[in-house]
């Protein structure tokens, strides 16, 4: 039998605000009723709403694509935007490039990035300036 | 095995029509229609009486006390909600709602102000000692308990650990009244008059608590005709001067009750469960962690908008407001005595609360996904217009009733008639094979 593999992609537009956060929400009830264990879930629920977030907050729109196997739940995300000219820059705790609105709303402590990582069993970046950035997010499922 | 859940809410099986107006109110899809009638969802169901805000036919009741059922307590004590006066017309005072308590039947009625504010305080003692994961969510809402429990399990140890002012009320009161009378605290009945359903759960389940201080809640509806008329019957010489209510013991019934020990930013107050739910989400999320304290009501506006009370939401607020300013703005009871209290742990809950996730697709992992898998497709062949006809309040869950084995994929009226379509089809293109063959003959 083939290892079974949930997947399911999520498209997200960016200055969406109204819509923003809807995903991860759909994401983390995904998980939850595949019985995924809830640590877990808190922490793909944190990574992926921070994606979001940077994917509503800057890029002109992109998709995640979560997948689900018995050993651990994977987040690629993928968007056409500005990209990030200095990536080990942005993985600091407390670097922003968020705008005054941005942080209005609660956003711009600069622990996006950083926040992802720390919930990360595997994260991966990479971004080509004027192109867009891609993650990729892998959360072990405990043995 | 299949755990037991208490409710306080019956489905009436003869007065239902199947009108699915409590389907499509239910906060967490609780409600499935099958055979033209509602039926409810033990494991979803969290109590919140929104069914019973909408139904059209009274065909949902709730299992609150009867006056009748207080019988057999050889002493009775009622502890209004503060909600309860937000019921009377501002120039009834809860004197006066006393004195009309004892002429119903009541031998004492135990006022709740004492114990909010002494709540509050030792609310504020614990959030100021508090060293683990903020923001910490309120426990007096035994229907955001329920929340908690099936909708967000690893979020109830954010639920704040202290008692709520019903149950110290009751406590306390038990303790006077045995102490006054030589009767033993369990021949004293402590009924709870209550704005909604959900406090007969919590009674029954004690989350929290060993064991729950109240014994029966009697509801606000069911009263207040009667009490009403003995309201309008009590002389000024009869208004009970042991009604002893402070401003800030009101304030419980209503949103926007939030220590005033913290700094209002780091501070919510939120009603309304849809309302609730977007910001446990958030929580969840990890969006709201310089937030410290929130305040969630399951019911529009608190307490005052309980399902089972019988002035509108915001009249009612307004009365309780309008009441607050005749009354002291100081706590009516000693900081430095709750404090004492507190330090012997008589405020905070004594057993853990744990969770109690709704059982997943399937119990293991891959068959699971397996089974998710299969929700997506068969969600793919459905109109996701959430029409409601399947007896499903979405398709999303119609979908999942599917998988699991609880609906027949042709209840949906779409479904079966694009399979009917297909079919036809398939027997005009026959038709026309054999025309072809036989040249027309038959």
């Amino acid at each position: 039998m083939m290892p079974e593999e949930f997947e399911s992609v999520y498209q997200v537009l960016g200055k969406d605000f109204s819509n923003a956060g809807k995903v991860s929400t759909s994401i983390k009830d995904t998980l939850k009723r595949m019985g995924i264990n809830p640590s877990v879930v808190r922490r793909v629920a944190i990574v992926s709403y921070e994606a979001e977030m940077n994917l509503v907050m800057y890029a002109t729109r992109g998709k995640m694509a979560l997948s689900v196997s018995r050993d651990a739940v994977t987040l690629k995300v993928d968007d056409e935007g500005p990209g990030i000219p200095d990536v080990s820059l942005a993985l600091q705790e407390g670097y922003s490039t968020a705008t005054p609105e941005m942080r209005e709303m609660g956003f711009g402590a600069g622990m996006g990035l950083p926040n992802m990582r720390r919930n990360a069993d595997e994260f991966d970046i990479s971004s080509e300036v004027g192109r867009g950035t891609r993650l990729f997010i892998r959360v072990q499922q405990a043995a | 095995m299949v755990a037991q859940y208490h409710h306080s809410l019956r489905f009436d099986v003869d007065r239902c029509d199947g009108c699915m107006s409590c389907m499509r109110a239910c906060p967490t899809a609780a409600v499935r229609v099958r055979k033209g009638r509602a039926v409810k969802l033990a494991d979803r169901c969290i109590d919140c009486g929104e069914c019973i805000r909408v139904c059209p036919r009274a065909a949902i009741v709730p299992l609150t006390d009867q006056m009748a059922d207080l019988s057999k307590f050889e002493c009775k004590v009622a502890i209004p909600s503060p909600a309860l006066y937000a019921q009377f017309d501002t120039e009834i005072f809860p004197g006066m709602i006393f004195s009309a308590l004892k002429q119903c039947g009541f031998d004492y009625v135990e006022s709740a102000s004492p114990a909010c504010d002494a709540v509050t305080i030792a609310t504020e003692i614990f959030l100021n000692e508090f060293r683990g994961q903020y923001p910490l969510i309120s426990s007096f809402c035994p229907t955001i308990v329920r929340l908690l429990q099936v909708k967000y399990p690893e979020m109830v140890d954010q639920l704040l650990p202290v008692l709520a002012p019903r149950e110290i009320s009751a406590r306390d009161a038990k303790l006077r009244i045995s102490k006054e009378t030589g009767l033993p605290p369990e021949k004293i009945g402590a009924v709870y008059i209550t704005p909604c359903p959900s406090k007969i759960v919590a009674i029954l389940e004690h989350p929290g608590m060993q064991r729950s201080h109240l014994d029966a809640a009697v509801s606000i509806c069911d009263l207040f005709q009667i009490l009403a008329a003995a309201v309008s019957r009590v002389q000024e010489s009869e208004f009970r001067i042991d009604a002893v209510e402070s401003a800030s013991g009101l304030s419980w019934s209503f949103l926007g009750n939030l220590p005033r020990s913290l700094p209002a930013e780091n501070t919510l107050s939120v009603a309304g469960l849809a309302n609730v739910i977007r910001i446990l989400d958030d929580v969840e999320k990890g969006r709201l962690r310089k937030y410290r304290y929130i305040e969630c009501h399951a019911c529009p506006e608190g307490c005052v908008g309980g399902c089972l009370t019988v002035e509108n939401p915001y009249l009612a607020r307004g009365k309780a407001i309008k009441l607050q300013q005749s009354l002291p703005a100081a706590y009516i009871v000693d900081r430095q005595d709750v404090e004492a209290s507190y330090r012997k742990k008589e405020f905070l809950m004594d057993e853990y609360l744990t969770g109690r996730p709704l059982r997943p697709l399937d119990e293991d992992i891959s068959r699971a996904i397996f089974k998710m898998k299969e929700r997506d497709r068969i969600l793919s062949d459905l109109p996701r217009i959430d029409c409601g006809a399947c007896g499903a309040p979405s398709c999303r869950a119609f979908a999942e009733d599917v998988v699991l084995g609880e609906a027949e994929k042709d209840s949906c009226v779409f479904f079966w008639q694009r399979d009917l379509e297909d079919r036809i089809e398939q027997l005009a293109n026959l038709v026309r094979i054999q025309k072809q063959t036989t040249g027309g003959l038959s």
